[in-house]
């Protein structure tokens, strides 16, 4: 396993080379169909939707999409979803129910977007949405952090029955960014940030919030999109058939413990 | 987000002056007159208590103590308040945590920042929840999450409505990702409730943002806010650092919210207790004695 720090880890997801989503769906499904919309609003290209085959059982798909250059950086908004993105997974995940399917998430964002549409469109509303309805989706849901999991943003996908993370991923609160400029007024030590938050995927483990981590090749993802999408092929095909195995209401009370369970606290007497 | 609440808060309550904050400390003697933050009119600090804490001039709702928010909306002596004791521990061993906590627990004679219970309002029981603004801008750590996470969970077993009063800047970024899984803690609760059938009502108050606004405070059947308050995802600095222009005074208001249809109704202060009391019996909710 990684030995590195958080901010090391840092370079790593943000390293140009590091495949997204683009590069794994090809490798990890077969005929693979996207599906757009919310049907309230629009199409957002921060998340893809789609249906497609894991290994011969059907699967629906809602990945974040971070863009390889600029022109898909734009197209994606660099992962950055609007509240019509959040409500186009919400509505493929309750039509994944319908179809008995499990839903496959693959977190990588900095965060939902911040802009004036967005408040309008209700973003916060949208995340919340997803997270209640996802808390008790009849079919199992898999969520597995690829680079960056920001804050609500990401965990909008991220209500599952088992959550895994690529070995150099990060999950936090908000972006290490975000932290260093609230706490000591200074986005520049987003660097030291990144060391006290707690964020690598040993970390999350640790805190009872990750299942299990997903190796990447020695010096990162980017050395081979073919071994790390094998990588995460295997983690899914055990946790997909672990899932199945289970009676739904069993799965919905695990899931409901999964979250119940975390937190921190004393009683005093 | 956070980050931008306390600017946020600064920038809209000054207005344009060039040093209100020192003006208002020589000038204004703090404990006779109260200095409005969001129109600047000032009036006697007498008149300003005995109208619930809304500025007279203006109708803006400013923050108030969970202890005041109860003595308003409960009905006298009826509350039995739930874990009063739980304290927050250091998920993440953030460097001056637990001491910045321990300074907050003796100055605000709370343990955290949300008191909750079960009550009775115009004698309809009730779970009640209110956050206070006062310790550590009611983010969400831990304790807010389990505490509001039972309080959830005791409404479910006793099928009574359950309302929470919402302020928040958001999760609380000293207990890490731990904050954020509350988000998800707090909603799976409500799914709960929200499947048995539940009446669940939200009150927001000044202000309610971030992962807040991101999971329970947006789930509420009934969803309804002060005037004037601040209602929101991102933090105003944020969003107007991205799209580099100053954003309209009312953006994020209440009246912002209601208006893209985020927000059931604006209900002043003064009326918010009956308003309550209207809803439950709407919604089937009889009188102990009944």
């Amino acid at each position: 396993m990684s030995s590195l720090l958080a901010s090391e880890r840092l370079d790593l997801i943000r390293n140009k080379y590091r495949p997204t989503v683009r590069d794994y769906i090809p490798l990890i499904f077969d005929d693979f169909f996207e599906l757009h919309g919310d049907r309230y609003y629009g199409d957002d290209g921060a998340i893809i939707g789609g249906i497609g085959y894991f290994k011969g059982t059907p699967v629906t798909v809602l990945a974040q999409v971070k863009g390889r250059n600029l022109e898909e950086n734009k197209a994606s908004n660099f992962a950055m979803p609007h509240p019509e993105g959040y409500r186009k997974a919400l509505r493929l995940a309750k039509q994944a129910e319908k179809f008995h399917r499990p839903v496959i998430c693959l977190i990588d964002t900095p965060g939902a977007f911040c802009g004036i549409e967005a408040e309008e469109r209700g973003q916060g509303e949208a995340i919340a949405r997803n997270i209640m309805e996802f808390m008790t989706l009849k079919t199992p849901v898999i969520s597995i952090v690829l680079g960056e999991g920001g804050s609500g943003g990401a965990l909008a996908l991220g209500v599952c029955d088992e959550l895994a993370m690529l070995e150099n991923a990060i999950y936090s609160v908000i972006s290490p960014r975000g932290f260093a400029s609230i706490l000591w007024k200074d986005a520049s030590r987003e660097r030291e940030a990144c060391d006290i938050m707690k964020i690598t995927a040993e970390d999350l483990v640790y805190l009872g919030i990750c299942e299990e981590i997903i190796p990447e090749p020695d010096g990162g993802a980017h050395i081979s999109a073919d071994e790390t999408a094998d990588n995460i092929s295997k983690y899914l095909d055990d946790a997909i058939k672990r899932k199945l195995q289970k009676g739904i209401d069993e799965l919905l009370i695990e899931r409901y413990n999964k979250f119940r369970k975390i937190g921190e606290f004393d009683e005093l007497v | 987000m956070l980050e931008d609440l306390f600017s946020v808060v600064k920038t809209r309550f000054n207005g344009d002056d060039k040093s209100p904050q020192k003006l208002r400390k020589n000038d204004i003697p703090s404990d006779i007159m109260f200095k409005c933050p969001r129109c600047s009119g000032v009036s006697f600090m007498d008149d300003f208590i005995s109208n619930s804490k809304v500025c007279p001039n203006c109708g803006y709702h400013s923050r108030i103590s969970a202890k005041e928010r109860l003595e308003i909306t409960i009905d006298k002596g009826s509350l039995i308040e739930f874990d009063k004791n739980m304290i927050s521990k250091n998920p993440i061993d953030f460097p001056d945590y637990p001491e910045k906590q321990a300074k907050l627990r003796e100055k605000t004679k709370l343990n955290d920042a949300v008191v909750t219970g079960e009550a009775r309002i115009r004698g309809l029981r009730v779970v009640i929840a209110v956050m206070d603004s006062r310790y550590m801008m009611a983010s969400m750590g831990s304790v807010v999450g389990e505490k509001l996470t039972r309080a959830f969970e005791y409404a479910t077993q006793n099928k009574l409505p359950i309302i929470v009063f919402t302020a928040s800047g958001g999760a609380r970024m000293q207990e890490g990702t731990v904050s954020l899984m509350q988000m998800a803690k707090t909603s799976g609760a409500v799914a709960r409730h929200n499947a048995a059938g539940g009446l669940y009502i939200t009150v927001m108050t000044d202000p309610t943002t971030g992962g807040v606004t991101a999971s329970f405070a947006s789930l509420g059947d009934i969803i309804i806010a002060e005037p004037k308050v601040l209602i929101g995802f991102a933090g105003r600095r944020v969003i107007e650092g991205t799209i580099k222009q100053r954003l309209p005074e009312d953006f994020q208001s209440a009246e912002f919210l209601m208006e893209k249809g985020f927000v059931d109704m604006i209900v002043e202060r003064r009326k918010i207790r009956r308003t309550i009391a209207h809803l439950i019996k709407l919604h089937g909710g009889v009188k102990e004695d009944e």
